[in-house]
C-alpha cells in the first residue's frame, strides 16, 4: 500500500474555556479522536454543521493548531517534527470568504510573489514567470497582475485565492466551504477550476463543505464529521447511495430538491431539534437526542467506528459509528 | 379603495413596479417592470443572485424602501387597497396585522436588550389592544406552536442566549402572531445549518397552511425555493426573466439564465447515474448596477445572444401559468 500523503493518528483538539473565578473552566472538545488518511491524488470531502470541529480540524492539518492528542503525519514525518517552512510548501489552503482573506493594500503580483520569495526563490525573472503561469492557469489575466483586490468580483478574487494557495506548489490543499461564499452562478466555474487543477498538478484535497451536491461531484471518499468526531467514512458512493450513520442521512434528507421530494423515506430520515454544544455534548453517542432511530443504549454506550455489512459481505472501507448501522429501515 | 374585493381577486399584486436608485448624482433602475401575484394562501418565490433587486422588492412590499432607494412607478395592491403610497400610520397598520416580516440574520432583527416574549407579546399589545398578562400568555403558545423547547422558561430569554435556529422561530412566532394575510421571508435559512434550515423551512411552511398566510419567499437558492413554493419567478439584474410553475423551473427552464442556473450545479445522485461531467458554467459575472448592458441583461453572458439581444430588451411571452423575457426562448 502507498504511504498516505496526510495521516491523522487519533488526532485531539481541547480548549479550555471560561474562567476558574466564573463558573470554572471547561473543556470544549472541538476534535475529539480523528483519525483519517487522505492518499496522493485524492479528494476527501468533509462534511458537518457549523461547530462540529471540521475548521479546527483544517487549522490542525496546516500546523497552527497544537494536538491535545494524537498527531498529524505528513509524508510519513510526524508535524511536530517538520520544518514548518517545508509543511508550508506541502500543505495549503484555500478561505471561505474571498473578500476577507487577501490583503486589500497588495496586489494580486505580490500577492503571488511573495510566497515564493520567501521560500527562496530570488531570481527575479523567475518569479515574474511563475506569477503570470499561476495567473494563467486559474484563469486571470496577465495584465491583471498589477491590481488589488476590490478591483475583481468574488469568483475573481478566489480565483486569487487558489493562485496563492498554488504557487508554491503543495502536494494538499485543503479547500474550506471554497465556494459557498460566492454567487450561485459563479460556483459552477471555480468547481471546474479546482477539478482541473487538481488533474493538472497532481495535487490532493481536503473539501470541507456543507453542500452534499459539491462533496459528492468532487470527492472521491468522503467523512462526516459530528460534535469532533467522524460518524461516517466511505467511498463518495458508498456515503451518497447507501448511508448507514443516521446523521449522514438527516443531512441527505435536509437537501432541498424539488425532484425528490415524493420520497417518504426523506422525511423520516430528517433529524430534529439542534446541534448540541461542543462544551456539553450529550452522553453515548453525540447524536442520540436528535435521532430518529434511537433506542435505549444510544445514550450511554458510545458507538466507534466500525466496518458496514452490505449484501456482498463487510465493506472494510466504509466505516460508521452507529449501533444500528447495518439496520435497514 | 377598499371595495371589497371578490374572492379569486390575489391577494397581493405588484403592478410594473420601478425601485429608483439615487448615487453619485444619478439615478439607476434598480428595479424594472416586476410585476407578479400571489393568491390567498399561496408560497411565491423570488428567486435571484445577490444586488438583482430581489430584496428591495420585498421592501417596497413592506412599504420599508429608504434614501437612496424610492419607489419609481407601478402599484402595489394588497387585498384589493392600493397601497404603494400608503401614510406612515396606515403602513404601521399593515405592517403585523397583514404583513409579517422574516430576514435572514434574526440576531440583527430582535431587539437585544429585551426579551423574546415580550417582544413577541407586543404585537398582541400593539395590534389587537390585549393587556401584557394576556399577552404573555398568548406569546407563551406562540413560542409552543414554533416548537420552541420549554416555552414557559424561554419567553423570559434574551435573543443571545437562543441559538441561530431558535432566534429564527422567535422570528418567525412574531411574524406570525397576528394571522397576516402574507409573510415575507427573505432568506431566512441562509444563515442556518442545512439540518436547522430544513426543519425552519417544514415549520414556515406548516404554519402557513394552517393560518392561511400566503407567503412571498427570497432567496438565492432555486432547489430550496421551488421545494416549498408553488410558483417561482426568477430575476437578474432588476427584472423577472421568467416565471414558472416551480416543477416547469426545473425540468423546463425557459430562460438561458434559468437554464444556466439549473444546469451549473451539481445535483446529488447526478454522478451515480451519469458519472461526473464537467459542470455548465456561467460565463462571466453579473453587471453591476451602474454598468447594465443595453437590451437584454443577461446577453454578455449568454451564449444565445444576437445584434437583438444586444439593443432590444425583450418583452415578456406568456407561458403556462408564467411568463419568459427572452428573445430566444425557444
Amino acid at each position: 500500500m502507498t504511504e498516505p500523503l496526510l495521516a491523522l493518528d487519533d488526532l485531539a483538539v481541547h480548549f479550555k474555556v471560561g474562567s476558574a473565578l466564573k463558573g470554572g473552566i471547561r473543556t470544549l472538545k472541538a476534535v475529539d479522536g480523528v483519525t483519517l488518511a487522505v492518499k496522493p491524488g485524492e479528494c476527501l470531502g468533509l462534511v458537518g454543521e457549523s461547530g462540529c470541529g471540521k475548521s479546527t480540524l483544517a487549522l490542525s492539518i496546516m500546523g497552527l493548531v497544537e494536538p491535545t492528542r494524537g498527531e498529524v503525519r505528513l509524508n510519513g514525518t510526524s508535524l511536530a517534527a517538520r520544518d514548518r517552512m517545508e509543511t508550508a510548501r506541502t500543505v495549503q489552503m484555500v478561505f471561505q470568504d474571498p473578500y476577507a482573506s487577501l490583503n486589500p493594500r497588495q496586489t494580486v503580483r505580490r500577492t503571488l510573489a511573495d510566497p515564493l520569495r520567501l521560500h527562496g526563490v530570488t531570481d527575479k525573472a523567475e518569479v515574474e514567470h511563475r506569477v503570470i503561469d499561476m495567473m494563467t492557469k486559474v484563469g486571470l489575466r496577465p495584465d491583471q497582475a498589477d491590481r488589488y483586490p476590490h478591483e475583481f468580483s468574488g469568483g475573481q478574487r478566489q480565483r486569487i485565492g487558489i493562485a496563492r494557495a498554488l504557487i508554491l506548489k503543495p502536494q494538499l490543499v485543503i479547500c474550506d466551504e471554497p465556494v459557498s461564499a460566492l454567487d450561485v452562478s459563479i460556483r459552477a466555474q471555480i468547481i471546474n477550476l479546482l477539478l482541473d487543477l487538481k488533474d493538472e498538478m497532481g495535487l490532493s484535497y481536503i473539501l470541507i463543505s456543507h453542500d452534499l451536491g459539491v462533496v459528492e461531484h468532487v470527492s472521491d471518499r468522503v467523512a462526516v464529521m459530528y460534535l469532533g468526531r467522524i460518524v461516517e467514512q466511505g467511498g463518495w458512493q458508498e456515503i451518497f447511495e447507501d448511508p448507514r450513520h443516521p446523521y449522514t442521512r438527516a443531512l441527505i434528507a435536509a437537501i432541498p430538491d424539488p425532484f425528490l421530494r415524493a420520497d417518504p423515506g426523506l422525511a423520516r430520515a430528517k433529524a430534529k431539534g439542534e446541534i448540541a454544544s461542543a462544551l456539553n455534548p450529550p452522553s453515548g453517542c453525540h447524536f442520540h437526542p436528535r435521532c430518529p432511530m434511537r433506542r435505549e443504549r444510544c445514550s450511554t454506550d458510545v458507538p466507534v467506528l466500525e466496518p458496514v455489512s452490505t449484501a456482498a459481505g463487510v465493506d472494510a472501507a466504509h466505516v460508521a459509528a452507529c449501533h444500528f448501522r447495518d439496520r435497514t429501515a | 379603495m377598499t371595495a371589497a374585493p371578490a374572492n379569486d381577486a390575489p391577494l397581493l399584486r405588484v403592478d410594473d413596479l420601478h425601485i429608483a436608485l439615487q448615487a453619485d448624482g444619478r439615478t439607476f433602475n434598480a428595479v424594472e417592470n416586476v410585476s407578479f401575484e400571489i393568491g390567498r394562501g399561496e408560497a411565491f418565490g423570488l428567486v435571484g443572485e445577490s444586488g438583482c433587486g430581489k430584496s428591495i422588492t420585498a421592501l417596497s412590499v413592506m412599504g420599508l424602501l429608504r434614501r437612496p432607494l424610492s419607489l419609481g412607478s407601478g402599484r402595489i395592491v394588497l387585498d384589493g387597497e392600493e397601497i404603494q403610497n400608503a401614510s406612515a400610520a396606515r403602513w404601521r397598520e399593515l405592517r403585523g396585522p397583514r404583513i409579517g416580516m422574516i430576514f435572514q440574520e434574526p440576531m440583527t432583527a430582535l431587539n437585544p436588550l429585551s426579551p423574546v416574549g415580550r417582544q413577541i407579546a407586543e404585537m398582541f399589545v400593539l395590534h389587537e389592544g390585549a393587556s401584557w398578562n394576556e399577552a404573555m400568555d398568548r406569546a407563551e403558545d406562540a413560542l409552543r406552536q414554533v416548537r420552541v423547547p420549554s416555552p414557559e422558561r424561554r419567553i423570559k430569554d434574551y435573543p443571545h442566549q437562543l441559538s441561530g435556529g431558535m432566534r429564527q422561530r422567535v422570528m418567525i412566532a412574531i411574524a406570525l402572531a397576528c394571522r397576516p394575510d402574507l409573510l415575507i421571508a427573505d432568506e431566512p435559512t441562509t444563515a442556518l445549518d442545512v439540518t436547522v434550515q430544513a426543519e425552519i423551512i417544514d415549520l414556515m411552511s406548516e404554519l402557513c397552511a394552517a393560518k392561511g398566510t400566503a407567503i412571498l419567499m427570497i432567496s438565492h437558492d432555486l432547489g430550496l425555493v421551488s421545494n416549498m413554493c408553488r410558483r417561482v419567478a426568477v430575476m437578474y439584474a432588476g427584472r423577472i426573466v421568467e416565471s414558472q410553475p416551480a416543477e416547469a423551473i426545473f425540468a423546463t427552464p425557459r430562460h438561458p439564465y434559468t437554464r444556466g442556473l439549473v444546469d451549473s450545479l451539481p445535483r446529488l445522485g447526478e454522478r451515480a447515474r451519469r458519472g461526473r461531467q464537467k459542470l455548465r458554467e456561467i460565463t462571466g459575472v453579473v453587471p453591476s448596477i451602474v454598468a447594465y448592458p443595453a437590451g437584454c441583461r443577461f446577453n454578455p453572458r449568454c451564449p444565445q445572444a444576437t445584434d437583438l439581444c444586444r439593443t432590444t430588451a425583450p418583452p415578456a411571452t406568456a407561458l403556462p401559468g408564467g411568463l419568459v423575457r427572452c428573445h430566444h426562448h425557444d
